[in-house]
């Protein structure tokens, strides 16, 4: 039980997917404009990430090693396909906003890395809370990425005017912002973790 | 025989210069345009002016202390920063706007990567462009000269070609603009200063100024070779950011011929910037984008070893 929480844990900080391992910045980047955005994203991911660790951990003996990519994209496009229609059926605003990064979730580092680099190796319950770390950190990074530049960039939280009189710096909600908060994040993260 | 021979390890000869005083030369050579423009839009700049000194200065001892390493406040580096800062941007500006500036200038352009020699991009061009992304109003009300009274609101005074402003007026800095960028022949004195005292070559501010001007020349009216070249050179902040920010020992190149090539792509983006581009001011930009191929330059021009092919 022990070793699964530490498989849980490892996402949030230790591997933490965007301030320890930089993947999927391209949607960290993209789409960190505000909150809701940031955690819709993450959520997705997550649950993404979730079915393809599973099913692929769960038939990781059965699939030729020459073509395992192949394999995994297309169970990963299988999930990614339910989000977006569940996406587009029951949060249709959501679903613009994020656009073009919902269908690019197939192509995610993160879910990439984690069905070879992990579930392709280990028994279906450890991949489950893999997953779960990894998809929480991702969605904590996206979130606390999102929530700065949402503040600071519109003044705004969760789409809530924060403070009267505030005269929001553009240059935070600009794609500038994004690699600034990001580059600040991670040199803060090392400092706190002390990576190397 | 004794005491004669001196034995030392090198370097054996050595000059007064220090960072420090090569810092407070320039900041020097900048107060004619600073009075200058204090002169001709109003008591309004001296607050800018002071403002962006002081909030610079202010967040480089804080951030040293935070990171631990000496407070070096005495080498006037972050008061050129602020000043420089401050020189760029427009009189009526709101103080909490410079203010911001300046601690991005300062925190995220030089201490971030390092500290003073470290930074990529010059810090008070930096500041610059942080502002014009972030409050695009405040960095583009421009403030008549003295003698005029209705504010301007405009991309920049580049935008409406100055009706019925001489050459002259330009000249003297009877135009409106960024406080430290209108009074050319101030600028020109503290330029000379600094030429002839050999704290700045000629390389980069006479490349720059030329392609600059060539460029205007020849592709900045619908006939090729017809373009108000003498204009694109006296407007804007071009003379500032030639002599000034360009210029900037820790982001130009180190061998000449370097600061010949980063001179030219600095007037070559200002021409395309100003003519085509969205903007309609370049040299912020421009000598930005120079900087990032800064290490690039030095790279390709790198001098002969003796004895080497």
């Amino acid at each position: 039980m022990k070793k699964l929480f530490q498989e849980f844990t490892k996402g949030i900080h230790r591997e933490n997917p965007i301030f320890a391992l930089a993947l999927g910045l391209c949607p960290t980047l993209a789409i960190s404009t505000s909150v809701k955005t940031g955690l819709g994203m993450g959520l997705a991911a997550t649950f993404v990430l979730i079915g393809s660790n599973v099913i692929i951990s769960a038939i990781r003996n059965g699939i030729p090693h020459k073509i395992r990519i192949p394999c995994f994209i297309v169970i990963i496009a299988t999930f990614v396909t339910i989000v977006e229609l569940v996406m587009q059926a029951y949060f249709p605003p959501l679903s613009k906003q994020l656009g073009i990064f919902v269908p690019l979730i197939v192509v995610n580092c993160i879910i990439m890395c984690r069905a070879e680099g992990f579930a392709a190796k280990n028994p279906p319950t450890r991949s489950l809370f893999d997953a779960l770390g990894m998809g929480a950190g991702f969605t904590l990074g996206l979130v606390l990425i999102s929530a700065i530049r949402e503040a600071i960039g519109s003044g705004r939280l969760f789409g809530y005017i924060l403070f009267k009189g505030y005269q929001p710096a553009l240059t935070l909600a600009l794609a500038p912002g994004a690699l600034l908060v990001l580059g600040l994040l991670l040199g803060l993260s090392n400092l706190i973790f002390k990576r190397k | 025989m004794n005491n004669k021979l001196i034995v030392s390890t090198s370097p054996h000869i050595y000059t007064r210069e220090s960072s420090a005083k090569i810092m407070w030369m320039v900041t020097l050579s900048l107060v004619p345009a600073g009075i200058a423009g204090v002169y001709i839009f109003g008591l309004s700049s001296l607050w800018v002016i002071l403002t962006g000194i002081i909030s610079a200065v202010l967040t480089e001892a804080a951030i040293q202390k935070l990171r631990g390493a000496a407070v070096t406040l005495y080498d006037g580096s972050a008061l050129l920063t602020g000043l420089l800062l401050a020189y760029c941007l427009p009189p009526a500006v709101p103080l909490w706007v410079v203010a911001c500036g300046s601690v991005f200038a300062i925190a995220i352009g030089k201490q971030a990567f390092g500290g003073l020699g470290q930074n990529i991009f010059n810090p008070a061009l930096a500041g610059r462009a942080f502002l014009l992304a972030a409050w695009p109003t405040y960095m583009t009300t421009w403030t008549n000269p003295r003698g005029a009274l209705d504010a301007i609101t405009s991309a920049t005074p580049l935008d409406n070609a100055f009706v019925g402003v001489t050459y002259w007026d330009l000249f003297i800095g009877r135009r409106s603009g960024c406080i430290g960028e209108v009074c050319i022949i101030a600028l020109l004195a503290g330029a000379l200063f600094l030429l002839m005292s050999g704290y700045i070559s000629w390389h980069i501010p006479f490349s720059f100024i030329a392609t600059a001007g060539i460029f205007t020349w020849a592709f900045g009216a619908d006939t090729l070779f017809s373009g108000q070249w003498l204009f694109h050179i006296l407007s804007g902040g071009l003379i500032l950011g030639a002599f000034f920010m360009a210029t900037d020992y820790v982001t130009s190149p180190l061998t000449n011929k370097g600061k010949l090539i980063f001179g030219f792509g600095c007037g070559l983006f200002t021409g395309i910037i100003r003519l085509w581009g969205g903007y309609p001011e370049g040299v912020c930009y421009a000598i930005l984008l120079m900087n990032a191929a800064c290490p690039l330059i030095d790279r390709y021009t790198r001098p002969r070893r003796f004895g080497t092919k």
